[in-house]
């Protein structure tokens, strides 16, 4: 069988592009951005109805609603666009071609299949189940069966790129170690491989229960395994966008990181200890010791809590280092005042970083620490930290890395340069906001999932204090800046796919596979890092950013414990 | 371009620089610091959940929540045709509580500063005990009974809401408990 050998190299960035490998990096991204719209037009029910001033939507609409919006943007969006990341971190960057093509073709359309099917399911109104579907609850059984198509899908986009690793080391493409950006690809790939394994182990028995041939689903059993998928899908988001920060601080900066066997073992920590997180969301379900609660829940001992702290600091550091070189050596941060924050591929990475540390991250161990889990537990709290995750994370990395490529990949022009400008921080910002209300929202005891905190027509109402509906109120107009803020990223992006100013380029070349494709590596690359920075650090600005963000952490961390220490005792 | 960049050295081999070397070791120390304080709250600490928890068929809970409440009821509260009886269990003693679509049963009347032993289970599917204003969230399944001691600190009237997702009518499973002195 002929092997598909056409190339062709982007003269600006030098990065090289197989021809199959690039048409599927299209469609997968064009999938995640379609994914992105509806979730999207969803969020508007979504915010407008929990803004009780405006309570747009009648309760079984809003329910069907929230569980369409998780899953389209939860599920779709942000794995369509992992996958185009997997072939662009395979087949780019080690010049390699794509291994299998058309089974990628074959994963992709399974992929589709599933996520329409699915979206069926719940346009249908009797799959209303949230993205967790929680058994005993049970939905139609096209639910199951549209999750599970996706899921082998991703599986085979997985095998897919590990497929590309083995060519490119077998052609020779790449000397010595693949990149980093690579590397963290593969720790995503790799926590994806058995997080969609727990989710095989879940899903095929539900469907068949779904279907009536498995007679009981025990509750306890389904929520612990489901989380080892949906806790570590978002897992495998992490290690994803933490590459994306790496390639961005690559792409803008020329940045390399200080040093590699920090951040690979870092990436290393995500694998061993990452997939413990289901525990997080069992700490107050009856059935399991505190010992499994705290080792499960802390990641052994906050190991990968540890990677992410380390991830923080070096992304940021690896750019100061950089920018230092450049010659910004004034004081603790010129290099950032100085640093393009006109230039929406690094605006979107930096909000990113600092909207998952100090908001996500924060709130993230809150949450998972057994104790103030009590306090914290369903509330509104919840949704207000993975907002912070994987919205002002991995979304807004990803929106950031689509500007980068689409010149480079589409060859085209970004359309709406201005408005992509300040796309970021329009987005950044106010999802910021809803983190932040919502979490204080949920700090007064707001649930989450829950049509009405008003409790309309009840015979026992509770009534929130008037701080709570505020913050509701606040996330709801947040939440309307952050969709026009979405929509911005989703008009700049199709209109210049479509209809942007095409960019001459030169096209696909054949090229002789052991062609001699890998350079060598420029000499004098072995890092000296000392001589630009103070104190004996290369990067000292970044590390009192980095003290500033821990004293934020213990401070909040000691906060909620004394807000424990004042509910009723319980043993 | 640099995104593609490998050094020569194998990375293992890479010298480690000073910025990471104590950031690492910092953020190490938080981590075990963070680690040990759940442990110690379990020691020093006023609020942990017990490890006790059965599984038990959901006809002999509500058994159980019966007799409970042919012992202790003290009256009953709600609209006509929509009565839930309020019971008064002796402090100390075993307190049945059962969720389930849509509803809490019974209503309870504690005594602050007095100690109970609450189970809690659902008869049908998962719900959330979340009690407020006091912020105290609970899973509660079908099929585990979950007994959990409480001490109620100050006389009032608090809210039982439901706070895990239970289908259509889910905002409308809110109960109260009550804490005399």
């Amino acid at each position: 069988m002929a092997v598909n050998r056409m190339f062709r190299t982007d003269p600006a960035t030098g990065l090289v592009f197989h021809e199959p490998a690039e048409k599927l990096m299209r469609w997968n991204a064009v999938a995640a951005v379609v994914s992105l719209l509806i979730g999207g037009l969803l969020a508007i029910g979504v915010v407008l109805t929990r803004w009780q001033a405006v309570h747009l939507l009648p309760p079984d609409l809003f329910y069907q609603v929230l569980t369409a919006h998780g899953i389209n943007m939860l599920i779709f969006w942000i794995i369509f666009f992992e996958i185009a990341v997997l072939y662009f971190a395979s087949s780019t960057l080690l010049k390699c071609r794509l291994a299998a093509p058309k089974m990628a073709w074959l994963g992709f359309g399974l992929m589709v299949l599933g996520a329409l099917i699915n979206n069926y399911s719940v346009l249908r109104g009797d799959s209303s189940v949230m993205f967790t579907s929680y058994a005993p609850m049970g939905a139609h059984p096209t639910f199951y069966l549209g999750l599970i198509l996706f899921a082998v899908g991703a599986l085979i986009a997985c095998f897919v790129f590990f497929g590309t690793l083995v060519v490119a080391r077998a052609e020779r493409t790449y000397r010595n170690s693949v990149p980093l950006v690579t590397f963290g690809a593969i720790t995503a790939a790799i926590i994806a491989v058995f997080t969609i394994a727990a989710g095989a182990i879940i899903l095929i028995p539900t469907f068949l229960w779904s279907v009536g041939l498995v007679e009981y689903m025990d509750s306890l059993m389904y929520k612990t395994i489901w989380w080892a998928f949906g806790h570590s899908s978002q897992q495998v988001n992490v290690s994803a966008h933490v590459a994306v920060w790496y390639a961005i601080a690559a792409i803008v900066f020329g940045a390399k990181p200080m040093s590699e066997k920090v951040s690979r073992s870092a990436f290393l920590l995500y694998i061993f200890f990452l997939q413990l997180a289901s525990a997080h969301h069992l700490l107050t379900d009856p059935g399991l010791t505190s010992n499994w609660k705290i080792f499960n829940t802390s990641y052994a001992m906050y190991l990968a809590v540890l990677a992410s702290m380390v991830h923080g600091l070096t992304v940021p550091g690896a750019i100061e280092v950089a920018q230092r070189k450049r010659g910004f050596t004034q004081g603790l941060f010129e290099w950032l005042r100085k640093a393009p924050w006109g230039n929406p591929v690094f605006s979107s990475m930096f909000i990113s970083l600092i909207g998952f540390g100090f908001l996500g991250g924060i709130s993230g161990v809150m949450m998972g620490t057994e104790q103030l889990n009590l306090i914290i537990h369903n509330t509104i709290y919840v949704p207000g930290h993975f907002h912070a995750t994987v919205v002002i994370g991995t979304s807004l990395a990803f929106m950031g890395l689509t500007y980068f490529l689409i010149p480079v990949l589409f060859r085209r022009e970004l359309a709406f340069p201005t408005l992509a400008k300040y796309q970021p921080y329009v987005f950044g910002l106010a999802m910021s906001g809803v983190a932040l209300f919502l979490m204080g929202a949920g700090t007064l005891g707001v649930p989450r999932r829950h049509w009405d905190i008003g409790f309309a027509g009840n015979a026992f109402p509770y009534e929130f204090p008037g701080a709570a509906w505020l913050m509701m109120a606040l996330a709801g107009i947040t939440g309307l800046i952050a969709i026009v803020g979405g929509g911005m990223y989703l008009l700049i992006t199709v209109w210049s796919v479509f209809l942007g100013k095409r960019l001459e380029r030169p096209g696909f070349q054949h090229v002789r596979a052991r062609d001699g494709m890998a350079t060598a590596p420029a000499a004098g690359s072995g890092a000296v890092l000392t001589g630009h920075g103070s104190a004996g650090m290369a990067a000292p600005g970044t590390f009192v950013l980095a003290l500033v963000f821990l004293t934020s952490f213990v401070l909040y961390y000691f906060v909620n414990w004394k807000y424990l220490s004042t509910v009723w005792p319980l043993k | 371009m640099t995104i593609s960049y490998t050094s020569e050295k194998v990375w293992w081999k890479e010298p480690l620089e000073r910025t990471e070397l104590i950031w690492v070791v910092i953020a190490l120390i938080w981590c075990l610091i963070m680690f040990f304080m759940m442990p110690y709250w379990h020691i020093y600490g006023q609020q942990n959940l017990a490890n006790e928890a059965y599984r038990a068929k959901p006809e002999d809970f509500a058994k159980k929540t019966d007799e409970m409440i042919a012992k202790y009821k003290v009256r009953e509260e709600g609209p006509e045709n929509m009565k839930v009886p309020v019971v008064r269990p002796p402090a100390g003693s075993d307190v049945y509580l059962i969720a389930r679509l849509w509803s809490w049963h019974p209503q309870l009347e504690l005594q602050a500063g007095q100690s109970y032993r609450i189970h809690l289970m659902s008869m049908d599917w998962l719900h959330g005990f979340s009690l407020q204003p006091e912020n105290i969230n609970i899973q509660v399944h079908p099929g585990y009974e979950h007994v959990v001691t409480v001490t109620p600190t100050n006389p009032g009237t608090y809210s039982i809401i439901c706070n895990e997702y239970c289908g259509v009518n889910h905002h409308t499973m809110a109960s109260r408990l009550y804490v005399v002195k």
